[in-house]
């Protein structure tokens, strides 16, 4: 083990668990495989999951001998990470076969229940850096539909029939029909039949269904004519076989069904890392802590009652409204307000769900149960009932009312035509006219321009829930923008050092200096009194930067981002929770953290001030028990913003909302412009009844914001952005999933989906060029299986090359994103130096 | 021309077989999850030598 670095005891003991095991192959799959050890897990904390209860719900199958158990792993992010976890037999004898599957980062593990508890298999697992996520959302996760089976089999078999058909039809496309006589005309057909039926039957029964339902809720959607002329082909087809007239349209019929399918699968694709649907529930945990006579017990959440006493350590989640009764209580709200600054409470304090303790343990009793605490409130609002999936006023289906009527009618009159010339001659017209005018290619343009462009965008990290979303983006006239967190962020930008000589001078300058970090890296902070940005000494600042990589607090990370450079080793490390983290480098030690904890260690007379700032975060720092300054953090404007907002300004109506209080609110006045709605200091419900607001006045809403507490006004816009600034990682309940560095491009995909609904419209034009033809030629009574055989899979296919080819063309104009998002490449180009350097590496 | 029949009957034949195999496939879950496998293949198996001397002993 000699000559190799190690970031931490726990990546060392990673090690050395897996050479024991003959596992050592895990560090020659990647340069720097594993995961970031975020503190040593204890066993005590997975007790919980031996509770009856807890284990019946997360296991997927237990009997005496074994169980299988799906759990979440978002640690999963390599080939070496899906080997090592197929290959966790090799670490415990009580461990069976594991399957990973990548894209939804679960691994299905099969385990011997007395041989290993699940509590120890979740140790075992967090032992090795795959630490499972539990949370209260997924115990209530319904299994996954057989929906996706379902569609495979459809499709393959409507596939199969339709190859078949139309390799036994091919004879009478080349009209050989006369050379090979009656007999193999029958045949064919009868065959043609006999595949087709359960194509019909199986593959086109959604079709059937939904036309039922229409017609049974007297809507003309598309399904009622395409199920119409469906039935109408496999009628005459099975008309002309008996009668034998000729080998019927079954190739038609099983190619249309076919076409229809894969134009449906196109449309459904998901993205099985990302959840749009997310509620509280998602990250609220399994079970707490409680209090009792003899003790503590874990008990789960749905078991707490109002005046339990649960006790919270360090960076676990309060899961009910309570009031605080015993500790130092640090929340952090950031999940519920974006607020990212832990708040101090006094005893007695209300607490509220959501709300995340920082620093030693408390002790809380709860108010109110979990589903009526404030969080959840929320979630018990009708936007989160009101089905926003209804296709019922899409472009399509708009359309398809006129096209059934018209079609009707056609057949009606055709037939009408025929009674008095030739009355022999006025069914065949009738049926011609419903088997060409099947909206093949109408029901096709939809679904594969909104699919295409819901690809495109992804691959610029700009995912859809689906693909009817693009339809909506289309009609957006408002446009609703979240302050903190969407349009600024924290990241190095806005940091800066302040050194112990301008902080001893003055401390009135303060407020001044902070104001105007907020107007963005372009303009320089100007007025600004005593308090000028300091240089460190590149060795101290060397110094700062390693022993700020070695914790994962966003603070000490955004000053590691800072300062950048080499990292050095550092000898006894120390985080104390709420308070910072410590650690001895080239023989000095070094101190970052709150204020009132470096005091402690400081000697002499230049102190830090024990009130740390109220707006923004301070981190001071002390070398060699001297104060040297402290580095303030402050949110800074996304970069080029400004010129999105100014873009969005010229088609939209504009408006502001945020949680923070009115500071910075000249600035975003300057930006948005004069009628640009700016509102601060609002509730999560404020923001949902503004948006309502807006709705009712007749404004189509698209909400662009990042926390749980714009998560009822995504919700109740009519498309909700959620800017995450990673992907995979938590984000309220949207339509739209933005990866933070596309917010630029907004603009651009709003734009991007006008021009898809024209395509869409310009799809119908040619569609309905198609059918006027065919009508015609059917109305004639001209029709024959050759025509179907041409035409009907022409115009289909004209329409898919001109939506997809249209789409693509079109977004060509989105800039190319990062790259895809799923695969080993992408997440590994994700992890910064930072993160890479602290790894253990093997070199062999 | 009674042969065509039997050729007929024969490539049907095959491509039932080919669609019974597909049904199998897609009802024992392979389509499940297109991507882990995409993955697990980059793996290769334990080294012979590596996994001898380093097996826990039992």
């Amino acid at each position: 083990m000699a000559g190799k670095p190690f970031c931490c005891l726990g990546c060392q003991t990673v090690f050395s668990l897996l050479q024991e095991n003959g596992l050592g192959q895990f560090y020659d799959l990647n340069v720097a495989p594993g995961t970031r050890m975020t503190g040593a897990a204890t066993a005590a904390k997975w007790v919980f999951l031996d509770d009856p209860a807890v284990r019946a719900q997360l296991l997927d199958f237990a009997d005496d001998r074994q169980a299988r158990v799906t759990l979440q792993l978002p640690a999963i992010h390599c080939v070496a990470c899906v080997w090592l976890l197929e290959n966790l037999f090799r670490l415990h004898p009580g461990v069976g076969q594991s399957l990973v599957n990548f894209s939804r980062r679960e691994a299905a593990i099969t385990f011997a229940p007395d041989q290993i508890k699940l509590s120890e298999l979740a140790a075992l697992l967090a032992a090795i850096g795959y630490e499972p996520q539990f949370t209260l959302g997924a115990t209530e996760k319904v299994q996954p539909s057989p929906l996706g089976k379902r569609m495979w089999l459809q499709i393959g078999l409507a596939g199969f029939a339709f190859g078949n058909i139309m390799i036994m039809s091919l004879p009478f496309y080349l009209g050989l029909d006369s050379f090979n006589g009656p007999w193999f005309k029958s045949l064919a057909g009868w065959l043609g039949l006999a595949l087709a039926l359960p194509v019909v039957m199986y593959s086109a029964a959604d079709f059937w269904r939904a036309a039922w339902v229409s017609v049974r809720q007297r809507v003309l959607t598309l399904e009622v004519p395409i199920a119409l002329g469906l039935a109408a082909i496999y009628a005459a087809s099975v008309f002309e076989v008996w009668s034998q007239h000729g080998p019927g349209y079954c190739d038609t019929l099983c190619a249309l069904i076919f076409f229809l399918l894969c134009g449906r699968g196109f449309q459904r694709k998901t993205y099985d890392r990302l959840a749009f649907d997310r509620d509280y529930k998602e990250f609220f945990p399994l079970a707490v802590m409680r209090k009792t006579a003899a003790g503590e017990e874990s008990v789960a959440i749905s078991r707490i009652n109002t005046g339990d006493c649960l006790r919270l350590r360090h960076g676990e989640l309060l899961p009910a409204d309570a009031r605080l009764i015993g500790g130092t209580a640090c929340i952090d709200y950031s999940f519920v307000t974006g607020e990212s600054e832990p708040v101090k409470c006094p005893i007695g304090e209300r607490l509220y769900a959501g709300g995340r303790q920082v620093g030693g343990v408390i002790e809380v009793e709860t108010l109110k149960p979990v589903a009526q605490s404030y969080l959840a409130t929320l979630w018990n609002h009708e936007a989160f009932r009101k089905p926003r999936d209804h296709e019922l006023g899409s472009l399509t289906n708009r359309y398809s009312r006129y096209f059934t009527k018209l079609v009707v009618g056609v057949a009606l009159g055709a037939a009408g035509f025929w009674w008095f010339r030739q009355p022999d001659m006025a069914m065949k017209a009738f049926i011609s006219v419903l088997i060409i005018a099947c909206p093949c290619a109408l029901a096709l343009a939809a679904p594969l321009t909104h699919g295409t462009a819901q690809r495109l965008l992804a691959r610029r990290n700009i995912f859809l829930k689906n693909a009817l979303v693009v339809e909506r983006l289309a009609k957006v006239d408002t446009v609703v923008l979240d302050k903190t967190g969407t349009l600024t962020c924290a990241d190095a930008r806005g940091v800066e050092f302040i050194p112990v000589t301008h902080l001893v001078t003055d401390s009135a300058g303060r407020a001044s200096a902070r104001a105007d970090i907020l107007a963005g890296p372009d303009k320089p902070p100007t007025a600004r009194a005593d308090a000028r940005p300091g240089q460190l000494p590149p060795a101290e600042a060397r110094w700062i930067y390693s022993l700020a990589c070695s914790s994962t607090h966003p603070n000490s990370l955004r000053v590691a981002k800072f300062l950048g450079g080499e990292p050095l080793p550092v000898n006894g490390f120390k985080e104390t929770p709420g308070m910072g983290i410590e650690g001895e480098i080239e023989g000095h030690l070094l101190r970052l953290g709150s204020g009132s904890w470096i005091t402690t260690a400081v000697r002499g007379d230049a102190c830090p001030p024990n009130n740390s700032s109220n707006s923004g975060s301070t981190v001071a720092v002390a070398i060699d028990g001297a104060w040297r300054g402290e580095f303030r953090l402050e949110n800074s404007l996304r970069p080029e913003v400004e010129q999105l907002i100014t873009q969005l300004g010229n088609r939209f109506a504009l408006a502001l909302l945020s949680g923070d209080n009115e500071r910075a609110a000249a600035l975003f006045r300057k930006m948005f412009g004069d009628h640009a709605i700016l509102k601060f200091n609002q509730s999560p419900a404020d923001k949902l009844n503004f948006i309502r607001d807006l709705q009712q006045r007749g404004r189509r809403v698209m909400m662009v914001g990042d926390g749980l507490n714009d998560a009822g006004a995504l919700k109740q816009a009519e498309v909700g952005v959620a800017v995450v600034e990673q992907i995979g990682a938590f984000s309220p309940a949207s339509d739209v999933i933005l990866d933070a560095a596309e917010l630029p491009q907004l603009a651009r995909v709003l734009q991007f989906s006008r021009q898809a609904a024209r395509i869409v419209r310009l799809g119908f034009v040619i569609s309905a060029a198609y059918n006027l033809v065919g009508v015609s030629i059917a109305a004639a009574g001209w029709l024959s299986p050759i025509v179907c055989a041409i035409l009907m899979p022409l115009s289909s296919a004209t329409v898919v090359a001109f939506t997809c080819g249209a789409t693509v063309w079109l977004g060509r104009g989105l800039k190319a994103g990062r790259g895809l998002v799923d695969g080993t490449q992408r997440r590994r180009r994700q992890l910064s130096a930072l993160e890479l350097q602290a790894l253990p590496k093997e070199v062999a | 021309m009674n042969v065509i029949i039997i050729l007929i009957l024969a490539s049907l034949g095959v491509a039932l077989l080919f669609l019974a195999g597909f049904i199998w496939a897609v009802r024992s879950g392979q389509y499940e999850d297109t991507v882990t496998p995409s993955i697990r293949v980059l793996a290769e198996d334990a080294k012979p030598n590596n996994s001898e001397t380093n097996t826990k002993p039992k």
